[in-house]
């Protein structure tokens, strides 16, 4: 099993935006994440890839504790975010969430306007103080979900009727548009095209200079590209985790090395 | 390879067919939808002819009721009858025999045969001398002019008109002589009988057992206005917070199960199960005023709020859960998720479960008979706001229980014609139901 004590002393405190300790989510009896430990680093792109079902939504969902809407769902263990329990009972889940940014693995964009998409986030959280920032916030998010150019005439049009990689990419932007310093993607390329792919990848590029960003994906090619840490999850274990170039190269794991060369999935 | 030759050997040979020839089976298949579908359209068919059947009779029965029989007479009294008059002894019988002067009149001037003496009069139009005389003690400035009257007929008068009273079934009594019909037949002939629009059953209130004619359902529905509206402003905010709360809020466990068993047993509840829990609770022990819209509002507000909290739950529960995680995600509360997102694509499922909740109230009869509210005569339309919601009043199912179980054969038609109100008061609820559905589904 992968050992995080000499990873850790290897980074000082600052580096490390969110680490999980013998974190354990359980179903009802199911048990979907089996004592997972990782540190996620600030400013750095973590890709968790895994075969189907291995707990990677289930382990992601943690981060922000979108586990706690579902009712048969338990979370043991304690997840820090900048050194603080996500789990305290103190911690308010709804002020977690707006540091703690998600993109949905199916889009579900609001049944409003495109523009109300947006604005929601920046308005619940009181980040305009006027209707021209709030116009500018808004371009600014679409802009980064590289959706701008495709919507900018039809702003009020209702956001359910574009397509459904156009609403992956303004789910994407009104998750930036609240600006959260942790953004989880959960398969966020999914029902997208290689162009708009490329323009995510670009903007998860970017947001890598601020945020620290974790995404699920199921592209291999995806993985190596954007991120630089990648986390193997299977059946509910986090198997390994180091950077992406050593996991898609020298692979420890024998399950690792089977998953990325396509034999087990 | 390999694979690949051992599966073409292993499946069964395929004959070629043409996609121009139906196989038997899809023959088959196509004959099962036929078939159901001639089952689905004599299903709707059966229905449609019953509610034209129903539609005609209600409406064949209870148009009467909205139309009156009328002596209509032309009458010019000088200042020295009026005088005359009012100086006899038995001042009303003079008033009716000027107008039994203007109605010999009338068929004189058509050379009719005018032979009729007060008593048929009287059997036609009741006491038609008070009338005319408080008309011009009340409008002297008439005296001397033309005046058109129009005299409620009696019921009889009515029943033969529209068919309720025949010849053969006619029994001579103090009510009406087979000699009456053919001096109706004559009046009709020349006019001065004529049926007109009976506004009083629109807009008047109940009348007494001998009097079907002046009977009006107005005084019941501003009561049934008045229960619909404590209905509405009790059952909307109870309902739907109970709803939103159980839906969204309530944690799962034995407690919220037990709950939510006992609303789903209440929607099944008999109303008058409700009317008695009402007698007990509101009349006998909260000492409310009895035969009040109050009291039938709070009754029928408990019966309502099941159905309206079962519509509800089932509304929400049909919002995506999607919506709920996207609402979250990026940083909402529970409550602005609910009340942001939840809420306004539930609306129209809610909207209509209420309105059809609303519905069911309006058209409920059984709780309000323990309350008092069948059978009370109300005289009048309440005056003002509070008195509508505490004096002793009807409703219109009430009213209409009320004239159907009474003997003068008059009534029968006035519960019908009840019934078409009433249905014309569903009826357009129900068309608001659509609409604010429509409405609220237009913008998504
Ligand atoms: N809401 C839920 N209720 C019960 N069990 C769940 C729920 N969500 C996930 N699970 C279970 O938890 C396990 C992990 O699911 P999860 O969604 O995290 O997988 P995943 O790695 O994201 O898979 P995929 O790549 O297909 O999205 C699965 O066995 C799944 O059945
Ligand atoms: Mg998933």
């Amino acid at each position: 099993m992968y050992d995080t004590q000499n990873k850790e002393s290897a980074l000082s405190q600052d580096d490390i935006k969110i680490s999980a300790r013998n974190v354990q989510v359980y179903y009802g009896d199911n048990h979907a994440i089996k004592d997972v430990n990782v540190d996620i680093e600030d400013k750095t792109v973590t890709a968790f890839i895994g075969p189907s079902g291995c707990g990677k939504s289930t382990f992601l969902r943690c981060i922000n504790r979108m586990n706690d809407t579902i009712d048969v769902a338990r979370v043991e263990g304690d997840i820090l975010l900048d050194g603080e329990n996500i789990y305290d009972p103190k911690v308010d889940p709804v002020q977690l969430r707006a540091k703690v940014g998600m993109v949905f693995q199916k889009p579900n964009p609001f049944p409003k306007s495109i523009y109300d998409n947006v604005a929601y986030g920046p308005r619940i959280h009181g980040l305009a103080r006027n209707k021209a920032e709030l116009d500018e916030i808004v371009e600014r998010a679409l802009k980064r979900g590289a959706i701008w150019e495709e919507v900018k005439d039809r702003l009020t049009a209702p956001g359910t009727g574009l397509s459904g990689g156009q609403q992956q990419r303004l789910c994407i932007a009104r998750a930036v548009a609240t600006e959260p310093e942790v953004l989880l993607m959960d398969e966020p390329c999914s029902a997208l095209d290689p162009i708009a792919t490329a323009q995510v990848e670009e903007l998860i590029d970017e947001l890598r200079q601020n945020y620290s960003v974790v995404i699920v994906t199921h592209s291999m090619q995806q993985a190596a590209r954007v991120s630089q840490k990648t986390a193997f999850f299977h059946l509910g274990n986090l198997v390994e985790y180091d950077d992406t170039d050593k996991i898609f190269t020298q692979p420890e794991d024998p399950r690792t090395e089977s998953y990325i060369t396509g034999r087990i999935g | 390879m390999t694979e690949a030759s051992f599966d073409s050997q292993g499946a069964p040979a395929r004959k070629r067919t043409s996609l121009t020839v139906t196989d038997e089976r899809t023959k088959a298949r196509n004959r099962a939808e036929t078939r159901f579908r001639a089952y689905g359209v004599a299903a709707i068919c059966v229905g449609v002819f019953f509610l034209i059947v129903l539609a005609f009779s209600i409406i064949r029965s209870g148009l009467p009721a909205f139309t009156q029989t009328v002596v209509a007479v032309d009458f010019q009294l000088s200042q020295q009858d009026f005088d005359e008059a009012e100086a006899q002894l038995f001042k009303t019988k003079a008033y009716e025999g000027f107008l039994i002067e203007a109605i010999r009149g009338k068929l004189e001037e058509r050379g009719l045969e005018a032979d009729f003496d007060a008593g048929a009069i009287e059997r036609l139009l009741g006491k038609p001398g008070s009338t005319l005389r408080e008309h011009y003690r009340a409008n002297q400035q008439d005296l001397g002019q033309e005046v058109y009257f129009q005299l409620a007929a009696a019921s009889r008068v009515d029943g033969y008109l529209t068919g309720r009273v025949t010849r053969d079934t006619l029994q001579d009594s103090r009510f009406l002589q087979m000699s009456d019909l053919d001096l109706i037949d004559e009046l009709v002939a020349v006019g001065v009988i004529t049926r007109s629009f009976n506004w009083n059953f629109i807009t008047g209130a109940d009348s007494g057992v001998d009097d079907p004619g002046g009977a009006g359902i107005g005084a019941s529905v501003i009561g049934s206005f008045f229960m619909m509206l404590v209905v509405l402003v009790l059952s909307l905010p109870i309902g739907v917070a109970a709803s939103i709360y159980l839906e969204e809020f309530a944690p799962q466990n034995w407690f919220t199960d037990l709950i939510e068993v006992n609303i789903s047993n209440l929607a099944a509840v008999p109303s008058i199960v409700f009317g008695i829990l009402g007698l007990a609770v509101f009349i006998q022990f909260m000492h409310l005023p009895q035969s009040a819209p109050l009291v039938g509002g709070l009754v029928l507000t408990l019966m309502t709020l099941p159905t309206i909290i079962i519509s509800t739950r089932a509304s929400l529960k049909a919002v995506p859960p999607s919506i709920r995680d996207a609402a979250l995600g990026v940083g909402a509360s529970k409550m602005q998720a609910v009340f942001h997102h939840v809420l306004p694509l539930a609306m129209p499922g809610i909207l209509t479960g209420l309105i059809i909740g609303l519905a069911q109230a309006l058209g409920e009869t059984a709780p309000l008979l323990l309350i008092g509210m069948v059978g009370f005569v109300a005289r009048g339309n309440p005056e003002g706001i509070v008195a509508g919601f505490t004096e002793p009043n009807s409703a219109m199912p009430a009213q209409i229980y009320t004239w159907a179980s009474r003997a003068d054969p008059g009534f029968y038609e006035k519960a019908w014609g009840g019934i078409i109100i009433l249905l014309i008061f569903l009826l357009s609820m129900n068309v608001l139901a659509i609409i604010l559905r429509r409405r609220f589904e237009r913008r998504w």
